[in-house]
């Protein structure tokens, strides 16, 4: 059973404004290395998907920098790969500015004459607010043995670990793994089943559903398709028992990035076989740690320079830390430049922060001190 | 359609690079890992693409497999051009017959119909053993304004070493007027550093006649460069200064790999305006344990560190485990150093396993030597490998 994906960049941009204000939820930076689309792509390409939408919205150069022609997930092609769906707008037609695809069932609308094109029995719709590496390839084989016209992957989560906002959708789920109803988190605590936000659609019924929405004029995907078809059409749900987070604020970006710093978390994200998560590559040197170095617990990327001290932190590409200078519980962004004896903890720099010599920054784990994109302190 | 390249580059990729004994048992010389995440061979192609030269024929021979494979379309260095970019040019059988390069010229030789498709005036010739950063354009500037027909780079070494390499000597001017090869009483310091550009009409009359040759070796030091000397060609040295190492023996790999560590490192990989650039794994950043300890280290993606690591270049996927003690060593790749396990002054190749316990070399200052595991070696646990030993498998 063939299936192509398509991913929302924009949907959730609003639950974490510090980081999206210059770039889509999509390009948020994670792991070091990775943007959240990563997580999303790699899933569908470990799978055997060849053909990807994107949806953008707005503040998609980021995005669109990060991708380029797709060759870093294998996805430059010259039948199907990467296809960037902006926002259609008809010249002339000002009315329709500031108006277009605000919802996803409005951007499904936008986007009908890619998914009428395609030729795949299977829709994969993701999307980037969750880090998890999922085989899509055991959910589409599933989603064919049911027969079903929609499969949701879902996820448990502990609420201690992972908080859920209150319009969390929260499916209950039969014996037989069939979803019979779609309720909003209620608030209980301990280990609630959420949905991760990614769905396997037969495309011919996604057609059927998204036009019949056009012509009723309805809004909500969830509201107004999936729960008016619950009860007749084949709804089933597919357990992923894998690393999951899902980022809905900065602290909570923060926390779900710390998790990376225990093994097992971090191999059941990174090393599960034969599913790689690919990411851009830059021509990074390899890290280099002077005879002062002294670091602890982190995770660092490449063409880092460490003269200083690192403890339980996440130092991106390009980050330098000065000699005398104590970095802890920090996220550092990209090419964050620290000064000689800068003291910060609870940190999370933007790309380009530059920190000068001396200076004493403090968050706090619940409250993250976070410093803005290009940002000299 | 062919358009005109000015210079092509070609480069000598065959050789075998036998004083490098386990580490190029299955793999060129030109592709053995250097500083972590390079090959030797990025250094040439990356001073290509940054001296605006994006037509490069690379010459295989001895275990192309890898190096093949690590070049492919040329994309890491921006290389896969619809016209020009990185070729591949091993041996080939023609309507004549079919021969292995017997030669450094003789791979030109054999190539020449290369060169001859992009009509070059010029032809840079490299070779895949050293490292060093060097702008070639400026050295096709000088070979054109001093109308040279062949133009040799050289670099100063201490008289002292220098019956090691070739020497020329030369006039004030840069004119070359002899050529020795590793000479017994050197009369001149500057050394043959194997970059050449020749006008390439001169260069084939030359290579042709010598296919002729019977007794030739068809080597471009050995009777190429004699030959056009002795006919009286213009030849002229040009003076490189910085760094360049021939990493053609265990030891000059294992200092070149430690010339990039240290707060100013002799041979510091981060400089912005000359970025070596090479084919990149996706691993995962590298992950450093709480009871680790790191001092002096390079070190890349997919790293787990738990252990000690000191004065050392770790490659991509390497795994120090809790306990292991690994110093002034090179690991080239995926290799797990385990438990409580030692390993000094060594240099390792890809896909290693260091078992339990075991012990590797002896402290620099003690060992006879450095010792070397070849790809794929498993040291047994609390097994003891030798100072200045060599285990290809």
């Amino acid at each position: 059973m063939k299936a192509a994906g398509i991913i929302f960049s924009n949907i959730h941009d609003s639950t974490v404004p510090e980081l999206t204000s210059r770039r889509t939820m999509a390009s948020i930076p994670f792991g070091g290395r990775y943007r959240l689309i990563d997580f999303a792509l790699s899933n569908m390409v470990n799978s055997g998907i060849t053909k990807v939408g994107v949806i953008t919205h707005d503040n998609y150069q980021s995005l669109l920098d990060h991708l380029g022609n797709g060759k870093d997930w294998d996805l430059a092609r010259r039948t199907g790969g990467i296809k960037i769906l902006p926002p259609f707008i008809t010249a002339y037609d000002s009315a329709a500015a500031g108006r277009f695809n605000s919802t996803r069932l409005e951007s499904l609308m936008g986007v009908m004459n890619f998914i009428n094109r395609c030729t795949e029995d299977v829709m994969v719709l993701s999307d980037c607010d969750v880090i998890c590496n999922v085989d899509l390839a055991s959910a589409l084989a599933a989603h064919e043995k049911s027969g079903a016209d929609f499969t949701m992957i879902t996820a448990k989560v502990n609420t201690d670990i992972q908080p859920l906002d209150s319009h969390t959708e929260v499916p209950v789920i039969d014996e037989e793994g069939r979803v019979i109803d779609i309720a909003e988190y209620s608030g209980e605590q301990g280990d609630v089943t959420i949905c991760a936000d990614i769905w396997l659609v037969r495309r011919t019924y996604l057609q059927r559903v998204v036009n019949d929405a056009i012509s009723h004029g309805h809004k909500s995907f969830y509201k107004d398709v999936i729960a008016r078809n619950l009860g007749k059409d084949k709804f089933y749900a597919h357990f992923y028992d894998g690393f999951f987070a899902r980022i809905n604020s900065l602290e909570s970006y923060f926390r779900c990035s710390m998790r990376l710093l225990d093994p097992p978390q971090r191999t059941s994200l990174f090393y599960r076989r034969n599913l790689p998560i690919f990411t851009k590559v830059r021509n990074s040197t390899p890290t280099r740690y002077t005879p002062e170095a002294c670091v602890k617990n982190s995770l660092i990327a490449d063409g880092c320079v460490i003269e200083g001290s690192v403890e339980n932190s996440i130092l991106f590409r390009g980050v330098k830390v000065g000699k005398g200078t104590t970095v802890s519980n920090c996220i550092l962004m990209q090419d964050t430049l620290t000064g000689e004896n800068v003291r910060l903890s609870c940190v999370v720099t933007d790309k380009n922060v530059v920190i000068k010599d001396g200076r004493e920054l403090c968050g706090h784990e619940t409250m993250p001190f976070y410093i803005g994109k290009g940002v000299m302190v | 359609m062919i358009r005109k390249k000015e210079c092509v580059v070609m480069l000598l990729a065959g050789g075998q690079g036998s004083r490098l004994y386990a580490l190029t048992s299955k793999t060129a010389k030109p592709a053995v890992t250097f500083g972590g995440k390079y090959r030797i061979i990025d250094f040439p192609l990356s001073n290509c693409v940054h001296s605006g030269l994006d037509t490069v024929g690379v010459l295989t021979q001895y275990q192309p497999l890898v190096l093949n494979e690590y070049i492919g379309t040329g994309l890491p260095w921006d290389l896969d051009r619809n016209y020009g970019g990185v070729k591949i040019l091993p041996p080939y059988q023609g309507k004549s017959g079919a021969d292995w390069y017997s030669g450094t010229a003789n791979a030109i030789y054999q190539n020449l119909q290369f060169i001859e498709r992009y009509d070059a005036d010029y032809v840079l010739i490299l070779s895949g053993d050293h490292i060093y950063r060097m702008d070639y354009a400026k050295m096709l500037r000088y070979h054109k304004e001093t109308n040279a027909d062949c133009t040799i780079a050289v670099i100063d070494v201490p008289l002292s070493e220098a019956s090691r390499f070739g020497i020329m000597s030369t006039h004030e001017d840069g004119t070359i007027y002899k050529f020795s090869e590793k000479p017994k009483n050197p009369d001149s310091t500057k050394a043959s550093m194997g970059i050449y550009i020749f006008n390439r009409r001169k260069l084939a009359d030359y290579l042709i006649a010598d296919a002729k040759d019977p007794s030739s070796s068809n080597d471009f030091g050995k009777n190429i460069i004699p030959a056009m000397l002795a006919a009286g060609e213009k030849m002229m040295a040009y003076s490189f200064e910085g760094y360049w190492k021939d990493v053609g023996t265990i030891d000059s790999l294992w200092e070149a790999n430690m010339d990039i560590l240290g707060e100013h490192p002799n041979l510091p990989l981060n400089a912005d305006n000359w970025r070596i650039l090479a084919r990149h794994d996706n691993a995962p950043p590298q992950y450093v344990g709480p009871r680790a300890v790191v001092e002096n280290c390079s070190i890349t993606e997919g790293c787990e560190i738990l252990g000690t690591v000191r004065n050392c270049v770790l490659g991509k996927n390497v795994r120090i485990m809790e306990g292991a003690v690994v110093e002034d060593s090179v690991l080239m790749g995926d290799t797990i150093v385990y438990e409580n396990a030692t390993v000094r002054y060594s240099m390792i190749d890809h896909d290693v396993k260091i078992g339990k316990g075991a012990t590797v070399g002896k402290a620099r200052g003690e060992a006879k030597g450095i010792a070397v595991l070849g790809e794929g070696v498993c040291v047994g646990e609390n097994a003891t490998v030798a100072d200045g030993a060599i285990i290809s498998e």
